[in-house]
This record gives C-alpha cells, sequence and structure tokens, in this order.
C-alpha cells in the first residue's frame, strides 16, 4: 500500500513532465504542424522515412530538443541542490547559492565576456569559478574554529559572494558600455536561447556524478537534518557527509549555471513545493523535487520562447512566477518545517 | 577730449568683453555662453570623441577609455597618445569631475540622444564645474548637422564643410547603390552566440536599415537590443547575417545548426569591422560613413560602386588623419569577410 503511494507521486510528476515536454517540443518560433512533431518522430522511432523537409529535423532535434534536456537537466540540477542544501543547513531560506557558486560562476562567465572569448570558454570560467568560489568558502569555513560550523560555513559564503559580486559589478563597470555590456547583463538574467546539443553532451556527466553522492547519502541526509551532535550521536561522520554534499551540490549547481547564466528561485523553490508534496524525508524528497523542478523550468522555458516575440529571460520569469507561489506557500504551511 | 575718450572706452568695453564670449544654442535648445576661442575640449563620450577628433583633433584633450593595441595603427601617435578621461555622460559615468577639471575643458560636448535626462546632467555638470557643456543630437538624419554645429562652435569651418560633403555624398552613393534593387533581409548578429540583435529603431541597426535592407527583427516590433532563439533565426531565414562579434563570426560557419540559415549556405556572413572605431554600429558617430561604404558593398554584391581598399583610404585620411597602409586594408576587408 505505502509503496503503491509513493510511487504514485513520483508516477505524477513523471507524467507532468512528459506531457510538458510534448508540448514544449511542438510549440515555437519556427512555424511547424504538431503532427508533422510527431510523425517526425515516429518516423524516428520505427526508422521509416519521412518526406517531412530538413528544417522540420533540424528545429526538432537541433534546437528544441537540447533546449527541452537543457530546461530537464537545468531545473532537476538546481532542485536536487537546492533540496540537499535545505536539508545541511536545516534552513529553509537556503538555496544553491549559499556557497557562493552563482556569484563565482557570475564572476568567471564575465571576466571570460571581458576578455572576449569565445563561448566555450566562458562557460568553461564559469564552471570554474563556481567550483573555486565554493572551495574557497569551505576552506575559509574549515579554518575557522570555535564557532558553530554550519553558521561560520554560511557566513563564508555570504560574505565571499558579496566579493564575487563586487567583482562582478567592477568587470561592468570597466566593459565597454556598448559591446561587452549588453551580453554582460543578457548572461546575468539566463536563457536557454543558446542551448545546443553540445551543451547536453558536456553538461549530463557533471551533473549526474554530482547526483550519486547526493543519492548514496540519502539516509545519512535525513539524519543530518535532525542537528550535527544527534548526527554524530547515530554515528555519523558530519565533516565527511557534509564535505560530500557540499561537493555534489556545487558540481550539480556550478554545472547548471555555466550553460544557462544565472536562474534564481528554483533551488530555493521547488524542494519546499516537493516538501509539500511528500514532507521532509529525503530518500523521497530528492526525486521528487527533481521531477517538479525539471518540469517547472520546461514550463517556465516554453513559456520565455513563446510568451512574447522577443525571449524573456529565466531569472526574470523564474521570479515572477516564483514570487506569488513562495509568498502562498509561506502563508499555507502551517506545520512545522521539519 | 577726456570725456570722448572715456565715452569711447565705455562703448567698447562691451564690444571687447562680446569678443571673448557668445552664446551657443545646442540642439536642446539650451543658450549655453562659450569662449569665442575654443581650444580645449573634453568630449563626454565616445560618439563626441569620433566627430571631435574627425573635425578638430588638436583640440581634443583626451579620450573616454584607451585604445586597444588592434586600434592604435590606425590613429596618429600624437592622438592616439592623449590621455584617458573617462566618461561623463548618462550612460554611466568613469570620469572624475574633478579630472575633468584639472584637464581645463574651454568646453564639454555631448553627441547623442537629446532627452529631459541627459539635459538636466548637462545643467548638473555646467553648474558645478562651471564649464560649458554642449548637447549634440546624435541621431542619424542629424549627422550632417551636427558637424556643421561643431564646426561653427570650434571655429573649424573649413574641416566641417569637407566633412558635410562627404556625408551628403555618401549617403548619396548609397541611395544610388540600394536603387532599384529588391532590399536584401539582413540578420544583425551580436552577443557571442550571436543571438542577441537590435529591433526596429534601434541605434545599432540604424546603418543597415539606412543602407537599404530590411531587419528581419522589426518584425518583433520597435525596442533596443533583444534576446531571440536560434528558432526564430531560422524561421526568418535572413539572406545576409552581419555581426560584430568576431567569436560568433569564427564558430558560425563550422556549426551545424546555423548551416539551416540561408546566409551562412551561401557564405554571405559579414564581421564589421571595428578599427579604429565601430564601423556600422557603436559608437554612434560619424565612423558609421564608413560603415555605410562597406555595407553597400557586402549588400549590394552586382554594384560594388568605386573600389573599396580606395574608399577606406581616402575615408580614414579625412577622418582619422592617418593614411593606412595598403596591406593594412586588404587585411581588415579581408578579416570582414570581403575579397577585394
Amino acid at each position: 500500500m505505502k509503496h503503491r503511494a509513493h510511487a504514485l507521486e513520483l508516477l505524477l510528476p513523471l507524467v507532468a513532465l512528459a506531457l510538458m515536454a510534448l508540448v514544449a517540443f511542438t510549440v515555437g518560433k519556427f512555424p511547424l504542424a504538431w503532427d508533422d512533431v510527431l510523425r517526425l518522430f515516429w518516423a524516428k522511432l520505427t526508422g521509416t522515412p519521412h518526406a517531412l523537409p530538413a528544417s522540420t529535423e533540424t528545429v526538432v532535434f537541433g534546437i528544441r530538443g537540447p533546449r527541452i534536456a537543457g530546461a530537464i537537466l537545468v531545473g532537476a540540477a538546481l532542485s536536487a541542490a537546492g533540496a540537499a542544501y535545505q536539508g545541511l543547513f536545516r534552513n529553509p531560506l537556503v538555496s544553491p547559492d549559499i556557497l557562493g557558486v552563482s556569484s563565482g560562476a557570475a564572476l568567471g562567465a564575465i571576466l571570460g565576456i571581458f576578455l572576449s572569448l569565445p563561448v566555450l570558454a566562458i562557460q568553461g570560467f564559469a564552471f570554474c569559478g563556481g567550483i573555486v568560489a565554493v572551495a574557497l568558502v569551505y576552506l575559509i569555513g574549515s579554518a575557522i574554529r570555535g564557532h558553530d560550523r554550519l553558521l561560520v560555513l554560511v557566513l563564508a559564503g555570504v560574505v565571499l559572494g558579496s566579493l564575487f559580486g563586487a567583482g562582478v559589478a567592477l568587470l561592468k563597470y570597466l566593459a565597454d558600455p556598448y559591446n561587452q555590456l549588453p551580453a554582460i547583463t543578457f548572461w546575468l538574467l539566463g536563457s536557454l536561447a543558446g542551448a545546443n546539443g553540445a551543451d547536453i553532451r558536456s553538461a549530463w556527466a557533471p551533473m549526474l556524478i554530482g547526483l550519486v553522492p547526493l543519492y548514496l547519502l540519502r539516509w545519512r541526509m535525513n539524519v543530518m537534518s535532525l542537528g550535527e551532535e544527534e548526527a554524530q550521536a547515530l554515528g555519523v561522520n558530519t565533516r565527511q557527509t557534509r564535505l560530500a554534499i557540499v561537493g555534489a551540490a556545487t558540481l550539480m549547481t556550478a554545472t547548471a549555471v555555466a550553460m544557462t547564466g544565472v536562474i534564481g528561485w528554483i533551488g530555493l523553490l521547488i524542494p519546499h513545493v516537493a516538501r509539500l508534496v511528500v514532507g521532509p524525508d529525503f530518500t523521497r524528497l530528492l526525486p521528487v523535487a527533481m521531477l517538479i523542478g525539471a518540469a517547472f523550468l520546461l514550463a517556465v522555458d516554453t513559456l520565455a520562447r513563446t510568451l512574447t516575440v522577443i525571449e524573456i529571460p529565466l531569472g526574470v520569469l523564474t521570479a515572477f512566477v516564483g514570487t506569488p507561489v513562495f509568498i502562498w506557500l509561506l502563508a499555507a504551511t502551517r506545520r512545522g518545517w521539519t | 577730449m577726456r570725456a570722448a575718450a572715456l565715452a569711447l572706452l565705455l562703448l567698447l568695453l562691451p564690444a571687447i568683453a562680446g569678443a571673448q564670449t557668445r552664446v551657443f544654442t545646442d540642439s536642446a535648445g539650451r543658450h549655453v555662453t562659450v569662449p569665442a576661442q575654443i581650444g580645449r575640449v573634453y568630449a563626454a563620450g565616445p560618439p563626441a570623441s569620433v566627430l571631435v577628433f574627425a573635425l578638430a583633433p588638436d583640440k581634443l584633450i583626451g579620450w573616454t577609455g584607451p585604445f586597444r593595441a588592434a586600434e592604435r595603427p590606425f590613429v596618429p601617435e600624437r592622438y592616439a597618445d592623449l590621455p584617458t578621461l573617462g566618461r561623463l555622460t548618462g550612460r554611466g559615468n568613469t570620469a572624475n569631475v574633478e579630472v575633468v577639471m584639472a584637464a581645463k575643458p574651454d568646453v564639454i560636448i555631448d553627441y547623442g540622444s537629446i532627452n529631459p535626462t541627459y539635459v538636466s546632467l548637462a545643467d548638473r555638470v555646467q553648474e558645478q564645474t562651471g564649464i560649458p557643456y554642449i548637447l549634440i543630437d546624435g541621431s542619424f538624419e542629424q549627422m550632417e548637422h551636427a558637424i556643421e554645429l561643431i564646426g561653427d562652435l570650434l571655429g573649424v569651418a573649413n574641416q566641417a564643410g569637407e566633412l558635410w560633403e562627404y556625408a551628403d555624398a555618401t549617403l548619396r552613393a548609397v541611395d544610388v547603390a540600394r536603387a532599384d534593387q529588391t532590399p536584401p533581409r539582413v540578420y544583425y548578429a551580436r552577443g557571442p552566440n550571436g543571438l542577441q540583435t537590435g529591433l526596429a529603431g534601434s541605434i545599432n541597426v540604424e546603418s543597415i536599415e539606412r543602407a537599404g535592407a530590411v531587419n528581419v527583427a522589426a518584425s518583433l516590433g520597435k525596442g533596443g537590443l533583444a534576446q531571440v532563439s536560434m528558432e526564430q533565426v531560422l524561421a526568418w531565414n535572413p539572406e545576409v547575417i552581419v555581426t560584430i562579434d568576431p567569436n560568433f563570426y569564427d564558430s558560425v560557419q563550422r556549426d551545424p545548426l546555423w548551416q539551416g540559415v540561408a546566409a551562412v549556405r551561401a557564405k554571405r556572413i559579414y564581421l564589421s569591422p571595428s578599427v579604429p572605431f565601430g564601423w556600422v554600429d557603436f559608437p554612434p558617430s560619424v565612423n558609421r560613413l564608413i560603415g555605410l561604404h562597406w555595407l553597400s558593398w557586402v549588400l549590394y554584391p552586382d554594384r560594388r560602386p568605386g573600389d573599396m581598399p580606395s574608399i577606406v583610404r581616402d575615408f580614414f585620411t579625412r577622418f582619422y588623419h592617418r593614411t593606412p597602409e595598403d596591406l593594412q586594408i586588404a587585411d581588415l576587408l579581408r578579416g570582414s569577410g570581403l575579397t577585394p
């Protein structure tokens, strides 16, 4: 009985995600009939030839496909990282950015734009910037003793995050206001408009590598959310566990941000939605949060590319959608958070 | 006798004072008292720098930003070595007002859009520093008028007359090139992945529109810069792509997705040169005249009036006061996708 309920809570978001993907494949700026898209899928599945123009295949598999895959990967990764951090830091207001990964990645990417580097290098700079930022925060947080460990870590993240933010501001100030500044602004708002097959091929592996420790440590995550002393009393090596979770979440977030630019809200909001559905048990929370996050970002991105004539930045749209939902959640959830 | 001399002196006094200053009416309709002889000009932004540099390079006291290595060879050294003073416009200030004052300009000139924000900024700086602040309308249609105004203000009517004639001839040459041609459908690409573009009426695409092309993004409406999707570009399927981003220009020919665009398949993708100042886009100043010549070569391959290297040599000599080497010109044109 219980197993069937658990299967259902996974099945529902999975069906929603699949339907969302189907919708996303059939809408867009390039005029394609929806039945042509389905015919193309059928032809690919059965291996039969189709008489559709080559542009149909390019749009469906070269543009919409990678973009949909990108939205799913990034939405799932940010939600997983957010769920892990909210448990680890025992704080509902924590997002994957808390240890500076986004601000570090932003500084890296903007340095790349500032130096007029190609896209691949900008993405590489963003990824490395995110990883280096969290490594620095972690080193500083571990070096300072005599305080609450988690508090010191979060404080170090906030302080270094604002330092990287200042670096971003400095580069914006120094950038060429006509050519570079618009590119920087667009990057900071986040978008999947440029996502292509190469992005997906290089992003899925680091995201999977980040997911594995989160999945393996799912039981310990529950123990960690009881608090440091309780976890130690139950025989958990809190230091190692914390390092593994922070490392995994950082890898996933840095990969996501390098691909899309900064996208807020997903990592903060989606774990709460998932918690409302399945409760705080991390073993159930993790997969549900990932599925809801993937479906949510896919829906938002589909809106972003179809709602108006130009692209709406994801960072803007997620906040517009996310803020009212978040306020409603705060008002509606009366029960204790853990 | 003495009384007559005193009376004469009294009569002359205003005339003597009047010889030193005069009232200049700028494009915003502000009446600004300026010295009759202006020797030192601080240009508040890049568009003004280019305009003043073209008209009266010896009066320019500094640049708003340093030259990059690729830009320097096209500007005489004594001008390229002028100090960097920073920008002082509403588009983000980097200049320290004290640095500007210490450089002792006779006048501050800003060349760009005129709106209440810029007018009030000009008034504030003028009040604060006591230096007359002149606003000149930077729109494309007003370019010839702006050349005239600055020529009058700085007392370089001869040079202004020559450049005015050049601008006029350029616009007429473009009109001849585009006459009874089907307007080519052009996508203007910027940003590292080429998916940022200028909407209808955006200052970035003014040159492209003036050259007679149809900006495909104009179908989305009026506006400034905007992000579009790859799918949208494929749907537009432009005949020509003009970009300002060298990274995008390098990668687009190898990118399989972009092969779906007619312009890429036909190899009609061009990189606007950007030295010593941008050719089609920014800064929006007289530098865009050479961009118009270049665009009419890019857009109307069957016409191609004159010979492009000579046009470049002539323009650079007139506006930038240095005649480039043939090799430099050939490199510029080849790098932009034209084979001269």
